[in-house]
């Protein structure tokens, strides 16, 4: 199977981790705070502080509040994480009084599957109670979909992740009702960008629907739609995303992953 | 002072564990006892029901051994690495046995050991909204505000474990037990039970954890066994004791992926040994050189002497 993504990145210098990377950095631009996940939006998190976001301050879901990591943390409870902190909750306390009461300004979530309307599936795939795949489960991200100002979603794109429907609705996303979505009284607005190995995304304000903003160098639109399960809806003017800046490869390379472990 | 608390983990589990009890061994990826993990393994235990926010690498362990036969939880996995093969085996081909899962958020477990702890009926919380999580999970309920009824949470029941077992870094021989780092839900899943070990790298003099008083998180009063078992959370941490021993956690995913490598394991390293210090010794001493973290000491505070 071609990967597209992949091809047009290596012909240009850098990999589709880092342009997934640089392309969310930029989506950090004038942030306070961000929930933070491990992985890729650790490595977000971090790019974004030392470019658009000089400020942000990270949260993470063990109870951490203002964490300095000084080296690549290789989970979300990493003890560095915990030294330098400005500080630390119990876990009802950060779910309580920092999610809950609507102090989160953006928090990262993906999933296994996503639907049109960024709904996530963190559970099962196929029957819940006799599954193909048990995935791990919701962990703190049905709560996070929820209270977060906003969401990101940083995701692989595929037929099977990118589904016209979902096997599971584990974090909601829109309903593809606005009035409905207004109505909700939530402190967050749900989903406002995904960015995959092939395209970023927003979702369109009328309909709630995710929406072809990018294409990434290389890659058409043929290439989106052949890698998910429903037609898109396309800005009337889809772009190319920029690819990442030499400064923004030197943090990430030098600094942030130097082993290569989330970006090679 | 009262030291007759002070016992080992084999006399702990023994005494305290009991086939077909509900088991919380809480940690969020911080202070998690394998070592009481590989000695209810060692003991046999059957019919437990275990529950955790977030099972592991120790409850795919256990799973695998066979002690347990129900889980309760919130997220599943081998944090940064991936799957719990162990698990996963059992509940989508109930290989060697089905398990029957319990599931709900990080808010919602976090909330049924408050509700525990604090003696409550339920506990409200603002999750769950248009999520499928409450249609497989039925003790998910939804529930008006008596004061505005148009303004609807979901309430979650209490959990209350027939024992708690929760590493920390130290305590005094009562069971008045301090914690730094992460903090987990040591505190409220200790609260909620109905016995508690605690299990801790040093027990040390009831002076010093008078000397700090905030960092204490479980009082002596529920406890009933304390165990000092240095290094007894290895493979997760002990902050500022020694680091996350990530190679095991990617090294477990290669074991647990045969269910005759993941015997071939426990009997080496669990039934093999007959506790938990043959473990630490048979690991080495340059292993746990490799771990320790350098120093960072905290600043100290001022209480004032009023007297």
């Amino acid at each position: 199977m071609s990967d597209p993504g992949a091809s047009a990145a290596a012909d240009l210098g850098y990999s589709k981790n880092e342009l997934m990377i640089a392309a969310s950095a930029r989506l950090l631009v004038g942030v306070k705070n961000c929930f933070v996940g491990v992985g890729l939006p650790n490595i977000v998190c971090n790019l974004a502080q030392s470019t658009v976001a000089p400020e942000l301050l990270l949260i993470y879901e063990s109870g951490v509040y203002g964490a300095r990591p000084e080296r690549l943390p290789l989970s979300i409870g990493d003890p560095t994480l915990a030294t330098g902190a400005t500080a630390i909750t119990s876990m009802y306390e950060l779910f309580a009084y920092y999610l809950q009461r609507g102090l989160v300004d953006v928090a990262f979530l993906g999933g296994a599957q996503i639907d049109r309307y960024g709904n996530l599936n963190t559970t099962v795939i196929g029957d819940y109670e006799h599954p193909k795949v048990r995935l791990p489960g919701s962990g703190g991200a049905c709560e996070i979909a929820i209270h977060a100002k906003r969401i990101l979603v940083i995701m692989r794109q595929a037929q099977r992740s990118f589904v016209d429907e979902l096997d599971f609705r584990t974090s909601p996303g829109h309903s593809g009702d606005p009035a409905h979505d207004a109505a909700r009284g939530w402190s967050g607005s749900g989903p406002t960008s995904v960015v995959t190995d092939l395209a970023t995304y927003t979702f369109d304000e009328a309909t709630g629907e995710m929406t072809l903003v990018t294409l990434h160098p290389g890659v058409t639109l043929d290439d989106v739609r052949a890698n998910m399960g429903w037609e898109p809806k396309m800005t009337p003017d889809v772009g190319v995303t920029p690819p990442p800046t030499v400064e923004e490869l030197r943090i990430v390379r030098e600094v942030l992953d130097p082993g290569g472990i989330y970006t090679s | 002072m009262s030291s007759d608390k002070v016992t080992t983990m084999q006399q702990a589990v023994a005494d305290l564990v009991r086939d077909g009890d509900t088991v919380a061994i809480e940690g969020f990826t911080h202070l998690i006892c394998f070592a009481a993990g590989h000695e209810i393994i060692r003991q046999r235990r059957r019919d437990l029901t275990l529950a955790r926010m977030t099972p592991d690498v120790v409850y795919d362990q256990m799973i695998g051994a066979g002690v347990a036969n129900k889980l309760i939880f919130s997220w599943m996995g081998n944090p940064g690495v991936g799957n719990l093969h162990a698990v996963r085996r059992r509940i989508e081909k109930a290989d060697p046995a089905p398990l029957e899962i319990e599931e709900y958020s990080h808010f919602g477990m976090v909330s049924r050991y408050m509700a525990g702890a604090a003696n409550l009926p339920f506990f409200p919380i603002r999750s769950y909204y248009e999520s499928d999580i409450p249609k497989v999970n039925p003790k998910i309920v939804p529930m008006a505000s008596p004061y505005d009824p148009d303004d609807e949470v979901y309430v979650v029941p209490p959990l209350r474990p027939d024992v708690t077992i929760v590493h920390a870094q130290r305590a005094d021989a009562d069971g008045d037990t301090q914690i730094w780092g992460l903090l987990g839900c040591q505190k409220e899943a200790a609260l909620a039970a109905d016995r508690v070990i605690v299990v801790v790298e040093e027990i040390v003099d009831d002076a010093v954890i008078r000397r700090d008083p905030n960092r204490t998180v479980i009082p002596g009063a529920v406890v009933d066994a304390v165990v000092e078992e240095p290094f007894g959370c290895h493979p997760s941490f002990v902050q500022g004791y020694y680091d996350r021993d990530n190679t095991f956690y990617l090294e477990w995913d290669r074991i647990a992926k045969d269910p005759e490598t993941l015997d071939a394991w426990l009997d080496e390293w669990v039934h093999g040994l007959a506790n938990h210090r043959e473990y630490v010794q048979k690991l080495g001493d340059a292993h746990w050189d490799r771990l320790r973290p350098e120093q960072a000491l905290s600043g100290e505070v001022d209480y004032g002497r009023y007297a």
